[in-house]
């Protein structure tokens, strides 16, 4: 599924701020969370869509992009909330962070399977979210809450750093 | 004599949780449990006290590789409680989303989980760095699938378009005729796979399965058809409880479903196209023979070939459908709730899958019961690797592993579809 919540990108210059996640699933929903809060600033030149994280689709969607931020939530031997960036350019995205899901074909393998077919986008930004809570609901838990504004504040950084404009309007 | 263990803690490159356990003691197998650890679901009980229209949009939470399976179960169930039918366009539409999803489904299978079994990598990233142009059109067959689902049913995964009695909104016909050149594309993609695959290596392995898939008078069996199976059962979709049951077992959080009469039996590609072969679209019966693939195959390594066959079916006949296609006046069929038992089997990818609901005069689901095609597969799937171990129990250890694991993946299970149905079992002392 994806989900179109901001501006169309026109060019490859521009970026692209994917959310992944589960809406109903808590912390799962934190990619969603972060890319809303960052479609409300209203950036030109900058498309923000919600994707289940579906690898194929992944592939498919960041082609055409020039600059890719990616916000999912992880599993790592870390505190909850704790805040995981990778860049996909330089090194490979640790598979077991972000294989919590019974989906075959997620996050980590689309990155590796983009460079395999060199489909990855000039730049991919990863962010990744220390999850604590599973569960069925739609909050997220007060540790993944209080990461999303740094979340937001660095892909914004990477943003303005990417050329985009940033303007608010 | 020899004793040895093999464990596969988990089954990589199925879609849910699930591990294997062999023992051999002596140099007989001793025991072969498909574990099955996923967490039941629960979704029977999540659907009574739920209104009939809900019941589309809550099963096909069940997967999201097959969600058009479990909404097609559901329409065509309650359609049969409340004495309606869907024909015309609008069942022929239904048929389109059902083999879009044919399509991206069988596609993922061949390409990304099931092909690097046979070339020996693990993964599907790893053979993608050998045979870039391989997995390109793999993902490009995927989405061609996504595209026909998404189409006709508002988005790929868990589409928001299905309804009891036709759709919500009808597709224009411009929206569906740029889709032909794609699916054409498809076809060939898919005739490419077939010659692709059949030249794989394939185990000498073979087995007398009960095949047990849908049969239509016209049709290779999708929406519809009767229940039957190559050793002569042949009863209509709402029989289905009189002839097959289920079963806990310890070791699975899945129930396992046997025929009342006969035990074991398999369902999916192979005994689709065991027992329709001659229903399949004169470009996929070339495919086969081209391929060598004879009518009855009993090699389920081979599974592999059908689904590409089945893939190269399912584009020809989608196009033909977009051809014929005219909206027709209303996107539904009005239906009355009346208190009844509705019934459905439709062929899931993976093979039958079997819903029944009660419902009462408001229309509130009164009780619900599913049955996915894994569910029916898992004896099956444990009865091959029984077989297969013990007539290649000479294998080094790594291949021989290497190989049940694959003999796991011959039937593509979904361990998340199947582990929805569980009865929590309370033991009191």
């Amino acid at each position: 599924m994806v989900e179109a919540i901001g501006k169309k990108f026109r060019a490859k210059k521009n970026v692209l701020v994917i959310g992944v996640g589960n809406a109903y699933r808590s912390d799962d929903a934190v990619g969603l969370v972060a890319a809303r809060r960052i479609a409300e600033k209203g950036l030109t030149d900058v498309e923000v869509v919600n994707q289940t994280g579906d690898g194929a689709a992944l592939i498919e969607l960041w082609q055409d992009a020039g600059t890719v931020i990616l916000v999912d939530i992880v599993q790592a031997d870390a505190q909850p909330g704790s805040i995981h960036r990778f860049e996909a350019g330089v090194r490979p995205v640790p598979e077991e962070y972000f294989h919590y899901s019974t989906h075959l074909f997620g996050v980590a393998e689309a990155v590796e399977l983009a460079r395999a077919l060199k489909k990855l986008p000039p730049r991919l930004i990863v962010y990744g979210v220390k999850g604590k809570d599973l569960s069925p609901g739609t909050n997220l838990s007060p540790e993944v809450e209080a990461a999303v504004p740094e979340v937001v504040d660095r892909a914004l950084q990477d943003i303005h750093a990417a050329g985009a404009t940033g303007e608010l309007h | 004599m020899k004793s040895k263990t093999l464990k596969v803690e988990y089954l990589a490159r199925v879609e849910g949780e699930g591990g294997l356990y062999i023992k051999v003691k002596d140099g007989r197998v001793a025991e072969v449990k498909l574990k099955i650890f996923e967490p039941p679901r629960f979704f029977e009980a999540l659907l009574r006290g739920r209104n009939f229209a809900e019941t589309p949009d809550i099963t096909a939470r069940i997967c999201g590789i097959c969600p058009v399976a479990y909404q097609m179960c559901a329409v065509h169930a309650m359609e049969s409680a409340f004495g309606v039918r869907v024909g015309g366009q609008l069942r022929a539409l239904r048929r389109l989303i059902y083999l879009g999803e044919w399509i991206e489904s069988h596609a993922l299978h061949v390409y990304l989980l099931h092909a690097p079994d046979f070339l020996g990598y693990e993964d599907a990233v790893r053979m993608a760095g050998d045979h870039p142009d391989v997995a390109e059109r793999g993902l490009q067959l995927k989405k061609i699938g996504n595209e026909v689902v998404a189409a006709v049913g508002g988005r790929e995964i868990h589409p928001i378009n299905v309804r009891v009695g036709g759709f919500y909104r009808l597709p224009e016909k411009r929206e569906l005729t740029p889709l032909v050149g794609r699916l054409e594309w498809a076809r060939e993609a898919a005739v490419e796979t077939v010659r692709w695959v059949a030249a794989l290596p394939f185990p000498a392995f073979e087995r007398d399965y009960t095949f047990v898939a849908l049969r239509h008078p016209e049709e290779y069996p999708v929406n519809e058809g009767r229940v039957v199976s190559n050793k002569g059962l042949d009863i209509p979709g709402e029989e289905y409880d009189a002839h097959f049951e289920e079963e806990h077992v310890e070791h699975s959080n899945a129930l396992h479903s046997v025929m009342k009469e006969g035990g074991e039996y398999c369902v999916g590609p192979l005994a689709r196209y065991n027992l329709n072969f001659g229903l399949l679209s004169p470009p996929a019966q070339e495919a086969a023979r081209t391929a060598g693939l004879d009518p009855v195959c009993r090699n389920p390594f081979k599974s592999i070939i059908v689904r590409s066959v089945e893939m190269v079916h399912a584009c020809d006949e989608a196009i033909g459908i977009i051809n014929d296609y005219e909206p027709p006046e209303e996107p539904f069929v009005e239906v009355r709730p009346r208190p009844a038992t509705g019934y459905a089997c439709t062929e899931a990818p993976r093979g039958i899958l079997y819903h029944r609901y009660g419902v009462d005069g408001n229309g509130t689901v009164t009780d619900a019961k599913i049955v996915p095609p894994t569910a029916q597969n898992q004896k099956a799937i444990e009865s091959d690797l029984r077989e297969f171990v013990s007539r290649f129990l000479d294998l080094p250890e790594d291949k021989l592993q290497w190989q049940c694991e694959q003999a796991v993946r011959n039937y593509d299970p979904c361990i998340s579809c199947a582990t929805h149905l569980i009865k929590p079992r309370i033991v009191r002392e």
